[in-house]
């Protein structure tokens, strides 16, 4: 081992250590800021008792975690699946980008989160109105990193592949994608903790089950203690997945700058 | 002038050559005709001023870019897209940064379809002739910019290209690492034989690395003089205090001056 590398090594060096005594920290101001205010229960619940619920609950917790992250995955999978191809013909052909993105970025101001009442009327209760709500978040992001990795390759990186007598095919295979990864990698992250959110607004507008559910189920019954527990499943559904990709995006791409700190020394 | 070399195979003819760029605000003339030929085996520098239009006569011997007007040649086809041809060499080394050093060299071999076994070995030796032996698997942030430039020019060679073009390929290293590129440079062109066409705005680097300096004016550009170079191969960098090398670079800087101070 090389001295260089010797710190990282240590337990307390670790990069989650630091966010986690940050998070203890506020758990403590919380608790301090109920007892210092006195703040009913019944606006505040105190974090004892949403640890107590978390671990009490915590199989009913799991089996409503469950449908939320499957639509979460499938709008996230439908962002990248249509996503991607639209950015590159984005990218790839002016005359798309003039009809298209135009209308894209206006979409965008409409805010989606009203249209996902429509998807319930349209498809009722169940699965598919939780999917396109989270696709619906989740799709935008996509576009805009793709479309702004595939541009911005260099024009004498093109020049030269050109020279080189190479199609388009492998010009969009040996240059174009692998330069656009990484900006799609972070796109990719932007959508899905967005999908998350897609996901939970349409169990709040037509389901039966899953934790957006379970959070208007609650709150109506001024189960706080529960509500506040769903919410932490729900940000552990979301801390998961965008570590999952992450995870993901470091094996894709190990050449970027972003990743080459571990690359350097494994080298 | 240059009886020589016209003895010699032509191997790029440029015959009334202009381009003229349209843009929004009209067209924009960036290059006047031009009549010049270059032959087997020869290093031509084109020195001149930024924006006379050297790249883009560079392109169109690449064939990315279509005259105006005129007709190029290259080995006597004449040349309306790109040709695989030429090796190109730019400014900046332009690797792929998820490539190897090595996979980078291998491109053109790779995008030709081109036998690979053969060409591993080839990829092997010119980097080694390079000085970047035992560097074929590092990436390329991990070499140095003259590293990289180097390897560049292992990529323009890598498929035995008649023709080697480079536009300005030193212009982004430092003056010490670039004196030491162009004596490196001068040997690999004689021991490959390339027909190689050099763009540079440096005067000094013109004279030392070219059998032939065409001078170009300012835009839009034309050729304003040919010089020959006289000076003995291999050229070290002693040459650079040689009274020849002096004398011509003082005649095609005042040569600049002269255009400069007229226009």
């Amino acid at each position: 081992m090389s001295p260089l590398s010797q710190p990282s090594q240590h337990w307390f060096q670790a990069a989650w250590l630091r966010p986690l005594i940050f998070l203890v920290l506020l758990v403590a101001a919380w608790d301090a800021a109920i007892r210092v205010f006195h703040i009913p229960p019944y606006q505040v619940p105190a974090p004892k008792d949403v640890i107590i619920t978390l671990w009490q609950e915590w199989p009913m917790l799991l089996q409503e975690a469950w449908p939320t992250t499957v639509a979460t995955l499938w709008g996230f999978f439908l962002s990248a699946a249509f996503g991607i191809p639209v950015a590159m013909l984005i990218a790839g052909s002016r005359t798309v980008e003039s009809y298209v993105y135009p209308l894209l970025v206006f979409s965008q101001s409409i805010p989606k989160i009203a249209i996902a009442p429509l998807f319930v009327v349209w498809f009722g209760f169940g699965m598919l109105p939780k999917v396109l709500s989270a696709f619906l978040l989740g799709f935008f992001p996509v576009v805009v990193s793709a479309v702004q990795g595939f541009k911005s390759v260099e024009p004498d990186m093109l020049d030269l592949a050109r020279a080189m007598e190479a199609n388009r095919l492998q010009i969009f295979r040996m240059v174009s994608l692998p330069h656009a990864l990484p900006a799609i990698f972070s796109g990719l992250k932007v959508s899905i903790t967005l999908a998350v959110v897609g996901a939970v607004v349409g169990e709040f507008v037509g389901s039966n089950s899953g934790i957006g559910y379970l959070l208007q189920r609650s709150i109506g019954n001024f189960e706080l203690p529960t509500m506040f527990a769903a919410l932490v499943v729900l940000a552990l559904i979301g801390v998961i997945l965008f570590w999952l990709l992450d995870v993901i995006e470091r094996l894709a791409i190990p050449w970027h700058a972003s990743q080459r700190q571990d690359f350097i020394i494994a080298a | 002038m240059a009886q020589a070399t016209e003895t010699r195979r032509p191997v790029i003819e440029i015959k009334g050559v202009s381009k003229t760029y349209r843009t929004r605000d009209g067209e924009v003339p960036s290059l006047r005709p031009l009549d010049f030929t270059i032959s087997d085996g020869e290093f031509v520098v084109v020195v001149g001023p930024s924006g006379c239009g050297k790249t883009t006569l560079l392109k169109m011997i690449a064939g990315l870019l279509p005259p105006s007007e005129g007709e190029i040649r290259v080995e006597g086809k004449a040349i309306t897209k790109p040709h695989g041809g030429v090796g190109i060499v730019f400014q900046t080394a332009m690797l792929l940064p998820w490539r190897s050093v090595f996979r980078n060299v291998m491109m053109p071999v790779e995008v030709k379809g081109l036998p690979r076994k053969d060409y591993e070995k080839r990829a092997t030796a010119l980097l080694k002739m390079v000085g970047l032996e035992g560097f074929e698997n590092k990436y390329p942030w991990q070499l140095s910019g003259g590293m990289q430039q180097r390897a560049s020019i292992c990529r323009a060679l890598v498929h035995d290209p008649k023709i080697v073009l480079m536009d300005e390929p030193f212009g982004a290293l430092d003056a010490m690492t670039r004196e030491r590129m162009n004596v490196e440079l001068q040997r690999i062109q004689r021991e490959t034989k390339k027909t190689v066409l050099l763009i540079t705005h440096s005067i000094p680097e013109a004279v030392f690395l070219a059998d032939r300096v065409l001078v170009m004016s300012e835009r839009p550009g034309t050729i304003a003089a040919v010089y020959d170079v006289p000076l003995k191969r291999p050229r070290s960098l002693d040459v650079l205090a040689d009274p020849v090398f002096v004398e011509l670079t003082q005649k095609i800087r005042k040569h600049f001056n002269a255009t400069t101070t007229g226009a």
